[in-house]
């Protein structure tokens, strides 16, 4: 019976503690399996908990999964009449509707071209089906979503990081941020897009990022320090 | 990319001294950078490299409606693969395929690439090992663990576990067996040679014993993988 915060491998049996009166209502996340009253491992990795009562294994993971409601950045390889279909690094293709766009109609198509990067939501995803992208929000507003444009960089990291870095404990951005001025956008999917004031800084911000993947908010705050000072010039 | 290392040396035999213990195990994770997990494996001189991609794009004459379609290709050291190869890959994708739970990902491919990096006897259980290792560093969801141990009877009847090549080359029987984690109940047994029905059971059940301690180091590198 493996306990919370130890290593978990598949076919571990999970005894779970509930808390609530309803035992019955328990929510397991990605990597473990129920059937019937019995809960099985099925990802190696640490096993999590969240009041009162959500299970998760926590992996690392590299292959992308989609999940409904994430956003992820794509590469856009293919018009296909009126939907475009995007790579986000699953196993399927997504579909991204034309219309789907702030401000579009059918008589003013967005401008879309094949190998453009998009940051969108995933609207549809299960097991069963294509995966659906949107660049809009459900009030008709981009909200930041869309064609990204004007140069910048995008490069791959483990998706772990990718949920160290949105998560709120995690200060490098704000550090980055603090002395160099950029633009970031975050997929789940594992993309990281940068722009920097520069091709210099870009790419100091790039390598920051993917070497952040298991250090603290300590090691964080002094790799951010020395990295500025070796862009200023103070080696 | 960071790999992570793990042996396990002292509670094993060094090179043929007891017939009854498996030959100290060696692992690293994480080697290759573009696969989506990868494992090098060694069982004393043995050794196996194998890389995992998926669940990822399927080819359309591959797709399978209601599970992930898993592939198995053995890369040999020189020479083109044989007959003997394809069997060794066949025995290897249903073994994965029994632990990996594939229906979970419809539509999709799991592509396993194995490259021989030593063959020093008893080579198709650490292939089995190696990728059990690979797939654990894929997060591929799998049911439970699988591991693979080999053990040989020569002209007297006697027991040898984990034998080298040189072992191999004057045994009258081989059996290779793969165990599942949860209950250590054989999923796979691939036999030569002749015995009997009372040997083969001895076999199995020293064999599963050995299984255990391939389990455990399985649990001692992820583990140290993962506290990093």
């Amino acid at each position: 019976m493996a306990e919370v915060g130890s290593v978990v491998l598949p076919g571990d049996q999970v005894r779970l503690m509930i808390n609530t009166e309803d035992s019955t209502r328990f929510v397991t996340g990605p990597g473990l399996r129920r059937d019937s009253d019995q809960v099985t491992v099925s990802k190696a990795g640490i096993l999590k908990h969240k009041e009162p009562n959500i299970y998760w294994v926590d992996s690392r993971q590299k292959r992308y999964i989609p999940t409904k409601g994430e956003n992820v950045i794509g590469i856009v390889t293919m018009k296909a009449g009126d939907v475009f279909r995007v790579d986000i690094g699953g196993s399927e293709q997504a579909s991204l509707s034309y219309l789907s766009f702030e401000g579009a109609t059918k008589r003013n198509r967005p401008d879309v071209k094949i190998g453009d990067l998009v940051f969108g939501r995933l609207l549809v995803s299960n097991k069963d089906m294509e995966p659906e992208l949107v660049c809009i929000s459900s009030n008709g507003r981009s909200n930041g979503m869309g064609v990204i444009r004007d140069g910048g960089f995008m490069f791959t990291v483990p998706l772990n990081l990718i949920r160290k870095l949105l998560s709120s404990d995690c200060n490098l951005l704000k550090t980055l941020g603090h002395h160099l001025p950029f633009e970031v956008a975050i997929g789940m999917n594992g993309r990281v897009w940068v722009k920097g004031r520069s091709v210099r800084e870009t790419i100091a911000i790039s390598n920051a990022i993917s070497s952040a993947e298991f250090m603290d908010n300590m090691q964080i705050k002094m790799m951010c320090n020395k990295l500025v000072d070796a862009l200023t010039g103070f080696t | 990319m960071p790999a992570h290392r793990s042996t396990m040396g002292s509670k094993f035999r060094t090179r043929s001294s007891s017939p009854m213990e498996l030959r100290p195990m060696l692992s690293e994770v994480s080697v290759l950078s573009r696969s989506d997990g990868s494992a090098s494996f060694s069982q004393g001189d043995c050794c196996a490299l194998a890389a995992v991609y998926g669940p990822g794009e399927v080819k359309v004459a591959k797709e399978l409606s209601d599970k992930a379609s898993v592939e198995v290709v053995f890369k040999m050291k020189v020479g083109l693969p044989g007959c003997k190869e394809k069997i060794q890959e066949r025995i290897l994708r249903n073994t994965c395929e029994t632990a990996i739970a594939a229906t979970l990902y419809p539509r999709t491919a799991i592509d396993i690439v194995i490259q021989e990096m030593h063959n020093s006897g008893s080579f198709l259980a650490t292939c089995i090992n190696c990728v059990c290792m690979a797939m654990l560093d894929a997060c591929v969801d799998m049911k439970y663990l699988v591991a693979a141990v080999t053990c040989g009877l020569n002209s007297e009847g006697e027991l040898i576990l984990d034998p080298t090549l040189e072992q191999e080359s004057d045994l009258t029987a081989l059996m290779i067996f793969a165990y599942e984690s949860s209950n250590f109940e054989v999923i796979a047994t691939y036999t030569t040679g002749s015995f009997t029905s009372d040997q083969f059971q001895i076999c199995l059940i020293h064999c599963r014993e050995a299984s255990k301690h391939i389990f455990q180091f399985f649990r001692d590198t992820m583990a140290r993988k993962l506290s990093k």
